[in-house]
């Protein structure tokens, strides 16, 4: 039900902020979306979308986060099983 | 699809799982919330990845699972009046009421139709201004945004002839009953990330402090639902009970501003009962004053009181994290996705549904 999936902003419409809408691009399958929410979004940017609204714009650098955290996870694990 | 497939890597969710067993050192009782959540548990086998002295209990996060029966009842009383022509989520069709389910109402001769927003349903109230458009609003915080929007643009424009029915909950309010219990046995919580990308998770933080249970906003890819399981557990190794942030690619500490502003605008905080749970004080959202007009159930004079629920189903149980679906008596026999007794089995995110469709051929693991 809370189901929010992330698109790409292909096309925004409209100036009135509350009915601001964008064509989203979900691996190809376009949708209209209400960029209401969103008044920072730009063409290009991800967008998740849930019940044809966009909640938030994915920060592209956040993402990387969680490769990030496995990679320094890593490198204690690897410092954890040396031999003391 | 770009921010879907890369976290789904099965080599990194073993390292995620190795991660976890390295550090755990006891037995850990972790709820998530969210039934989306629990839903991708199920379907990538990430409880099974996890080492035996984590337990993974399955939260009240499924507004179809808790929308309370009389509520389903007035839907389909609604959905019978010739005048009305009632929308709603796919997956609130099949749960069953009293007398029956929306589908049941639509084969009587109900015209109910399902829609993907409710800024769908405004559109069809625009084009039939002869019918009265209603609108089942379940949800939680996450859809509230959409939801406050279609009544708001409803009022603004003019439209007489659109309602909804309001069956709006709340997490966190969820989240302290479930504590309050003395048969709780949640030591630490994985946040539904969609509600937070609404909300912000300043809400969660006094719970954490209060209840020293530990918090971890979560996302709903199978990394995420990995990493946030490592945080938690790693907070409850070395004893500390604090809100994190998993998933910040979507989540901002304070939400997201403008659509909690809407939300305000058009709704305000009320004592909501749950399925299978009851009332909870000041747990649900219900239309503001100068939107009474758009509220279904005062629009239409409605029959139903409340009800009792169905003995057998123990989803109330379930969706507290006390027990698990394999321990009702009628899971998988007289209780299935074609015939549910209980909305934990009928929406794709509640428990029993989950586990019957990837789980019905396992064993409960020990401990
Ligand atoms: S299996 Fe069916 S009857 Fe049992 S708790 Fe789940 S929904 Fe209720």
């Amino acid at each position: 039900m809370c189901l929010a999936i992330p698109g790409q902003i292909l096309s925004i419409e409209g100036d009135d902020p509350l009915t601001r809408t964008g064509k989203v691009s979900f691996g190809g399958i376009v949708k209209e979306v209400n960029l209401a929410y969103v008044p920072e979004a730009k063409v290009g940017d991800y967008v998740i979308v849930h019940v044809g609204f966009a909640i938030s714009v994915v920060d592209e650098q956040e993402a990387q986060q969680v490769f990030e955290y496995l990679r320094q996870m890593d490198e204690l694990g690897e410092l954890q099983e040396q031999p003391a | 699809m770009r921010f879907i497939e890369e976290y789904r890597d099965a080599e990194a969710a073993q390292r995620f799982a190795e991660a976890i067993r390295k550090i755990v050192t006891r037995e850990w009782t972790i709820m998530e919330v969210c039934g989306g959540q629990t839903h991708a548990i199920m379907k990538f086998g990430i409880d099974e990845l996890l080492p035996p002295q984590v337990t993974l209990l399955h939260g009240p996060g499924c507004p179809v699972c808790v929308t309370p029966v009389e509520l389903i009842d007035k839907a389909v009383e609604l959905a019978l009046r010739p005048e009305v022509i009632f929308c709603s989520f796919g997956d609130m069709l099949r749960v069953p009421g009293t007398r029956g389910d929306l589908l049941s109402a639509k084969a009587a001769g109900g015209d109910v139709r399902i829609v993907y927003s409710p800024m769908d349903a405004l559109q069809l109230a625009i084009k039939n201004p002869d019918r009265q458009v209603v609108f089942f609003a379940v949800g939680f915080e996450t859809t509230a945004p959409a939801n406050a929007m279609a009544v708001y643009q409803a009022k603004r424009q003019g439209i007489t002839n659109f309602s909804v029915l309001v069956s709006h909950v709340l997490v966190p309010p969820a989240l302290e009953a479930i504590l309050n219990s003395p048969r709780n046995r949640v030591q630490g919580f994985l946040a539904a990330g969609h509600v937070c990308t609404v909300m912000g998770y300043t809400e969660y933080e006094p719970i954490a402090q209060k209840y020293r249970v530990p918090i971890v906003v979560t996302g709903f890819e199978p990394l995420d639902i990995l990493q946030g399981v490592y945080m938690c557990v790693k907070q409850l190794e070395e004893g500390r009970a604090e809100v994190e942030n998993q998933y910040a690619r979507s989540v901002r500490r304070e939400g997201n501003r403008p659509a909690q502003e809407l939300i305000r605008e058009v709704f305000e905080v009320v004592p909501r009962k749950w399925r299978g749970i009851g009332e909870i004080p000041q747990s649900g959202l219900g239309l503001r004053e100068p939107y009474w007009q758009f509220d279904a159930e005062r629009r239409f004079p409605l029959r139903t009181g409340s009800v009792e629920e169905a003995s057998e189903c123990i989803s109330g149980l379930i969706l507290q994290g006390v027990k698990k679906p394999y321990e009702c008596p009628a899971f998988g026999t007289r209780c299935t996705p074609e015939h549910p007794l209980g909305a934990t089995m009928v929406s794709s995110e509640g428990a029993c549904a989950a586990y019957f469709k990837y789980r019905r051929e396992a064993t409960p693991r020990a401990g």
